[in-house]
């Protein structure tokens, strides 16, 4: 597959051209540009699912906290929660809330996850994903081509802004994962091609502007919540493209739009934990008792 | 140009909490270690910018550690490496630095042991890493591509007696790079390959008069 799938519009247009699903045109060209078979494709993509589902299995027991000591026990606190009093939204709120939240308390345990697209937003893409598995008890094959799916998604926008927080603010990372597992939710729906990248887009459209402003620089500090909420929203995005609520600004355009939302995002709010929530008072605060614990600790 | 791939964007599989603060850091380790060809006796690591200012919260010092000591970003080992046997047998430590004009993850690595050598890297999102400078030459090493890297003295045919070598063996070249002080003076070589050269190979470009130095700089697992 020699196409290139920079823009919304030629991925499109592959799957058109060659009526094909997403995840079908981007696991041939994966396999095209690195020589390897679509099935090595698949490989890969399926070791990274089962990594997803044992972190999301470890996070749902664990209360260790991290080094900061800041989180770590949500987890615990929602799963009791929904123990005594099932969540308004159901079960698949429940575990789409608690799978984001026990993913991204792994990650601040310096425990193993899948960035997806970064760590900082790793709870997004496996809580739908799984949740959604679990709710209509896909096969392994209908998981890796959700996955494809979302992963098609980040890799188009990439192609414009590198996912980072230091380079676009939180856009390119828990609103891209949000964006991907839209798409990924809309796939597993049985949505068209133009209904999952709409998807994406709009939940692009309603994170534009959001910054990186972590206290103490600590990936905790709004991340692990930003997840729980992020993975909801990409829910919200697929729920409105299902029912033909569409996007009336280009897909692509609505990248560019990101794109320029981030250069134009000032720098202190761009992972450098000099602006927002991290200079609150409290950040402030936060930040100085942990400058004292590692210069005490080492 | 880089090749993108899917797994930029659903991987890798790695020890939290920061693709670009930690598993960047490890990787950019793990370069600095081909380069430098084996575990230097001291090391300063040197970071700028988002490295210095929230690198510890991330695990950023932890993460360059680990690397340069040949932990791969999924390794149980990053979370506690100052407990490492092989981390207390090397001296370390870190400085932290604003400068606007560098990447905002970038760091240094001043390294001792064999030899003096000063490697420059950015962490440039979703643990992707370039390794930018060796000493004062720049560099273009991602650890994507199979690199060699050459130091050799400026003169005319030095590019075209090294690629003759490397057809040899039948391996396309993915780009080239060059750099140099002065003309006449040192001169560097980065070369992107598709495929991996044989040790005879590399051995082959040593013995060609007045290159100085040569390393074969393997590509980062995905």
């Amino acid at each position: 597959m020699e196409y290139s799938i920079n823009t919304f519009e030629k991925l499109l247009r592959a799957c058109k051209e060659e009526n094909k699903k997403i995840y079908e045109i981007m696991q041939e060209k994966e396999a095209y540009d690195f020589e390897i078979t679509v099935k090595e494709v698949r490989e890969k993509v399926l070791k990274n699912i089962n990594a997803m589902k044992e972190a999301i299995v470890s996070g749902l027991t664990s209360s260790e906290k991290s080094f900061s000591g800041l989180c770590g026990d949500d987890t615990l606190k929602l799963k009791k929660r929904y123990a005594q009093t099932p969540a308004l939204f159901g079960d698949l709120y429940e575990k789409i809330t608690t799978y984001a939240l026990a993913t991204m308390e792994e990650n601040l345990r310096m425990n193993k996850i899948v960035a997806c697209p970064t760590a900082g937003s790793c709870g997004i893409v496996p809580a739908v994903i799984i949740a959604l598995s679990e709710k209509y008890n896909l096969t392994e094959e209908e998981e890796m081509n959700a996955l494809i799916t979302a992963g098609t998604i980040g890799y188009v926008i990439s192609s414009k802004v590198a996912m980072a927080g230091a380079v676009a603010g939180c856009q390119a990372e828990c609103g891209v994962a949000s964006a991907m597992s839209a798409a990924s939710a809309v796939q597993i729906l049985g949505g068209n091609e133009n209904q999952i990248i709409n998807a994406a887009v709009l939940a692009i459209k309603n994170i534009l502007g959001l910054t990186c402003d972590p206290v103490a620089g600590l990936v905790e500090i709004p991340c692990v919540k930003r997840n729980v909420f992020l993975a909801i929203h990409a829910i919200t995005a697929a729920e409105l493209s299902m029912a033909g609520v569409e996007s009336k600004i280009p897909f692509d355009e609505v990248i560019d739009a990101m794109v320029q939302t981030g250069q134009l995002m000032s720098p202190l709010l761009k992972e450098t934990s000099q602006g927002g929530l991290a200079t609150t008072k409290c950040g402030i605060l936060i930040n100085r008792h942990l400058k004292d614990k590692y210069f005490r600790e080492g | 140009m880089k090749q993108r791939s899917l797994f930029d964007v659903i991987s890798p599989i790695m020890t939290g909490p920061s693709s670009s603060h930690t598993a960047g850091a490890v990787r950019l380790g793990l370069l600095v270690r081909n380069i430098y060809g084996e575990t230097p006796t001291k090391v300063t690591f040197r970071l700028y910018n988002s490295f210095a200012q929230t690198g510890k919260g991330h695990g950023t010092d932890k993460g360059l550690l680990a690397g340069l000591l040949g932990f791969n970003v999924d390794s149980d080992e990053i979370k506690n490496i100052y407990d490492n046997e092989e981390a207390k047998r090397i001296k370390y430590n870190y400085e932290f630095e604003q400068n606007l004009d560098m990447h905002p993850n970038s760091v240094d690595f001043i390294l001792d042991g064999k030899i003096p050598m000063i490697v420059s890297g950015n962490s440039v999102g979703a643990g992707n890493v370039e390794i930018v400078k060796i000493d004062d030459f720049a560099t273009k090493i991602s650890g994507e591509y199979n690199t060699l890297v050459l130091f050799y003295k400026d003169k005319p045919g030095m590019i075209s007696k090294v690629s003759t070598l490397i057809q040899k063996e039948n391996i396309n070249i993915a780009s080239l790079d060059c750099d140099r002080n002065a003309r006449g003076k040192t001169a560097s070589m980065c070369i992107c390959l598709d495929g991996n050269v044989s040790d005879i190979l590399i051995d082959e470009i040593k013995k060609i008069d007045d290159v100085y130095f040569v390393r074969n700089v393997k590509k980062l697992e995905a």
